[in-house]
């Protein structure tokens, strides 16, 4: 496979995940922002520009509907869902020719919906419209990006391809889910003397909501929330698809299979030690263990492997030097 | 009229329908059709109101869901429009199709055979049939061909050339396209949305299949790779997504199975090229290249270009990579030399030519030039090297000042011209409203040439929507339709 192709493939995939994580925690905050008097919206609009890496020309300005309109549909940021399903159909039509046709419908549908006429040109006029239909706005990008995910593993072949694509997948969403659980931390459990909120209770909802993970946790430990449990549930989990253990097994199961597949004439024990290092962490770790050292620096370790992992395959795969593949 | 004889002009669709002296490829007088057009009129006129305008739309409907579109440029992003298309198929019987056929597949061999004297031996310009000067002086003519030995000498695998019809029905070739023709994923498309949007007419029709134009195509490209290499590598190289026949390139990859590659992820090494690719990297044999000349090596040509891969022009005279089509065909669909095409296919084929030329003027000629300038109104200039309906002067829709302006570009640079009657095209109908009405239409197959030459029956008819337009270049307010080969 090109390493073109498989750079647009990758990024086609983590910039679809990310514009689902954006909408999801948009939606989930939104609404938890009803329950709760005006003066709290600060900090958790604050909060939610944290998880989503600080987007460049966002501010908090003191208008939640304002904000998320922004990170809705202003193409110009960095990270807002229309930019990233923009940039996710750009990198698609790079590789048209590589995807499947129903892969490409879908996209380009959702393409055409959320930069449709009607909202570019009447801004205003969605501005005040937004703020009721919100929600119905953001779930369906979400359906639209499952939808996709579904057409792309019932039609497109397993091959290399589809292991990029779930490469990118895996890795957006581990980095997504850190960053989360990163500024939760920061917020909540990482302050000792703090007392307990009445509504922490929400705050704790809304981490699991951002996660699609409330349903699932609650099947393990009941309705019973606290903070060692989330933090076990969303790092540790073996079986939950958005925990970060879930996301690395599936970021090294597609290390593999493009290794056996393009890496046979690489030495990739480089690559090979750093994702097996991060998973094993991860399989063996215990929760205790975390809390009672520095999770704050757990949490950033991960990311720094996360991005090693991700420089590492773009050297073996995309970036090599040409005198060095004409050697091997 | 004759009102009691239930006019087909009385019904409400065909009112307004212009007949003069174009050829019209429905009617041919009042109150009587060509028979082929029988069904499609008798099923347009069944259909129940609206009904038509509602299959339009679910045609549109199909054709940006594909995203089988063009970005206008210019405004802000996202603005993507699809291709103008009309939905009333034109319709071409079997018998007139075999003259097409028969005629293109001389025309090209003969081309073909021009391109490889003229870059070697060069008989033709001994013989005095064709000036070496109108050769020499061609700016699509490339000197680092001279003595290349290309596969199977074949120079034009791919081409798409342009027919029209005159007055009296006869199909003529207005311009040949040797360099990079796009539009074949337009035909293979309309196609397509057609069948799904008027299944029993055309079963009711019996129309020729052309699906296997993908398969000739890479069987073509197959059969032009280097020696000693059975199992050939072959790509498409594409000038990248910017470009506004992108969608063609990766339809057309996409339908061959093969890699659709930029020049960035091309290589050359020790005069071989290479991809880049997850696993090291990949020979390449045969090159579908979509990119011109000019852009296609920096160290060769151009060198701004950003587009191509440096050192591919070495690789190729080594003969370890296949081009196609080769360089330097520009020089044989030049205009000046299209003028010599008849006076071509007799020298080397000693035939006489099956599909006419338009009458054309020289401008170097100083005889037929004053012609030219005295008659400007009547006339149609084109800049030689040109296409896509730029650099044009249509005669009689002109102002006199544009007819002042090009009658000094004539004398400045005569050989850069030619001239040709103002030919009126044929009509054909389109739906335009709830109405059919006719509009000027041209028709472009695409003729394959490897170790044979293949022409899939079809074509790209191209329409120019604007009422009473002559141009019909999709960059110039033309659109397109289906085309119908009968078995018949």
């Amino acid at each position: 496979m090109l390493s073109r192709v498989a750079d647009s493939l990758y990024w086609m995939s983590r910039y679809l995940e990310r514009a689902e994580h954006t909408a999801r925690l948009l939606d989930v905050n939104l609404g938890l922002m009803l329950d709760e008097p005006a003066s709290a919206a600060e900090r958790r609009w604050k909060r939610v520009l944290a998880a989503l890496g600080h987007p460049e020309d966002v501010e908090w300005e003191g208008e939640p509907y304002r904000l998320t309109h922004s990170l809705t549909f202003d193409g110009e940021i960095r990270g807002s869902i229309v930019f990233c399903i923009m940039a996710a159909r750009e990198n698609a039509r790079h590789v048209r020719e590589q995807i499947s046709t129903e892969q490409w419908h879908r996209l380009n549908r959702l393409y055409l919906q959320v930069t449709s006429k009607e909202h570019a040109t009447a801004e205003e006029a969605l501005a005040l419209s937004f703020d009721e239909q919100s929600s119905d706005f953001l779930q369906s990008v979400m359906e639209a990006v499952h939808q996709f995910q579904g057409v792309t593993d019932s039609t497109m072949s397993h091959g290399e391809g589809w292991q990029f694509i779930q490469l990118g997948r895996s890795m957006e969403r581990a980095s997504a889910t850190v960053r989360l659980l990163e500024v939760y931390h920061h917020d909540f459990w990482g302050q000792p003397e703090r007392a307990p909120e009445d509504n922490e209770y929400l705050e704790w909802i809304g981490l699991l909501r951002s996660c699609t993970a409330f349903e699932a946790y609650c099947k393990v430990y009941t309705a019973d929330l606290t903070s060692g449990r989330i933090l076990e549930f969303l790092l540790l989990d073996a079986a939950f698809p958005h925990s970060v253990r879930f996301s690395i097994d599936s970021l090294q199961d597609a290390l593999s299979a493009i290794h056996a597949e393009s890496g046979k004439r690489h030495a990739a024990d480089h690559l090979t030690r750093l994702a097996g290092r991060l998973q094993s962490s991860l399989g063996y770790s215990q929760v205790g263990e975390i809390l009672s050292a520095d999770v704050a620096s757990y949490l950033r370790g991960i990311l720094d492997q996360c991005r090693e992992i991700h420089t590492t395959v773009y050297q073996m795969y995309i970036n090599y030097e040409i005198q060095a593949a004409l050697a091997g | 009229m004759n009102a009691s004889k239930g006019s087909q002009f009385d019904i409400p669709e065909l009112r307004n329908y212009l007949l003069d002296h174009a050829y019209d490829e429905m009617f041919a007088g009042r109150d009587e059709l060509h028979p082929h057009y029988e069904p499609l009129l008798k099923n347009f006129l069944s259909l129940p109101p609206g009904e038509l305008r509602r299959r339009k739309q679910s045609a549109d409907v199909s054709f940006l869901n594909q995203g089988i579109t063009f970005t206008v440029y210019g405004r802000d992003e996202g603005t993507e429009r699809i291709f103008p298309y009309d939905l009333v198929p034109r319709i071409i019987t079997g018998s007139e199709w075999s003259v097409i056929e028969r005629g293109l597949t001389q025309r090209i061999t003969a081309l073909n055979l021009f391109l490889r004297d003229i870059y070697n031996e060069g008989r033709i310009l001994s013989d005095g049939i064709v000036p070496r000067e109108v050769v020499y002086s061609c700016k699509q003519f490339r000197r680092q061909m001279r003595g290349l030995q290309v596969p199977r000498n074949v120079y034009i695998a791919v081409v798409g050339s342009d027919l029209i019809r005159l007055e009296n029905g006869e199909f003529v070739v207005l311009e040949d396209n040797l360099r990079v023709p796009s539009g074949v994923s337009y035909m293979l498309t309309n196609r397509r949305v057609m069948k799904r949007i008027f299944p029993i007419l055309f079963r009711k029709c019996e129309v020729r299949p052309i699906e296997h134009y993908t398969q000739a195509l890479l069987g073509t490209l197959r059969s032009l790779a280097p020696e000693g290499r059975p199992e050939p590598n072959i790509v498409l190289l594409t000038p990248g997504v910017f470009n506004s026949a992108y969608f063609e390139h990766a339809y057309l990859a996409r339908q061959m199975g093969i890699e659709l590659v930029e020049g960035r992820d091309l290589v050359v090494h020790d005069n071989v090229v290479y991809m880049r690719t997850t696993s090291g990297l990949r020979r390449v044999d045969v090159i579908y290249r979509r990119v011109d000349d000019d852009f296609i090596d920096p160290l060769a040509f151009r060198s701004d270009s950003m587009l191509g891969v440096a050192g591919l022009f070495n690789a190729y005279r080594a003969g370890n990579v296949t081009l196609s089509n080769a360089f330097g065909t520009g020089v044989a669909d030049d205009k000046a030399i299209y003028a010599y095409v008849p006076q071509i296919i007799r020298y080397y084929l000693s035939e006489e030519p099956i599909l006419k030329n338009v009458e054309t003027f020289l401008m170097t000629d100083a005889k037929q030039r004053r012609h030219v300038l005295q008659n400007l109104d009547k006339m149609v200039v084109k800049a030689v090297g040109e296409s896509g309906g730029y650099g044009m002067l249509i005669g009689p829709h002109s102002t006199a000042e544009q007819r002042a302006d090009f009658a000094q570009r004539i004398q400045a640079n005569p050989r850069n011209y030619i001239a040709q009657p103002t030919i009126t095209f044929s009509r054909a109908p389109c739906l335009v409203d709830d109405r059919l009405e006719p509009r000027h239409v041209d028709l472009r197959p695409y003729i394959l040439f490897g170790d044979k030459v293949t022409i899939v029956p079809g074509g790209l008819t191209r329409v120019a929507l604007r009422e009473g337009s002559l141009v019909v270049n999709s960059s110039q307010g033309g659109g397109s339709k289906d085309t119908w080969v009968l078995s018949e």
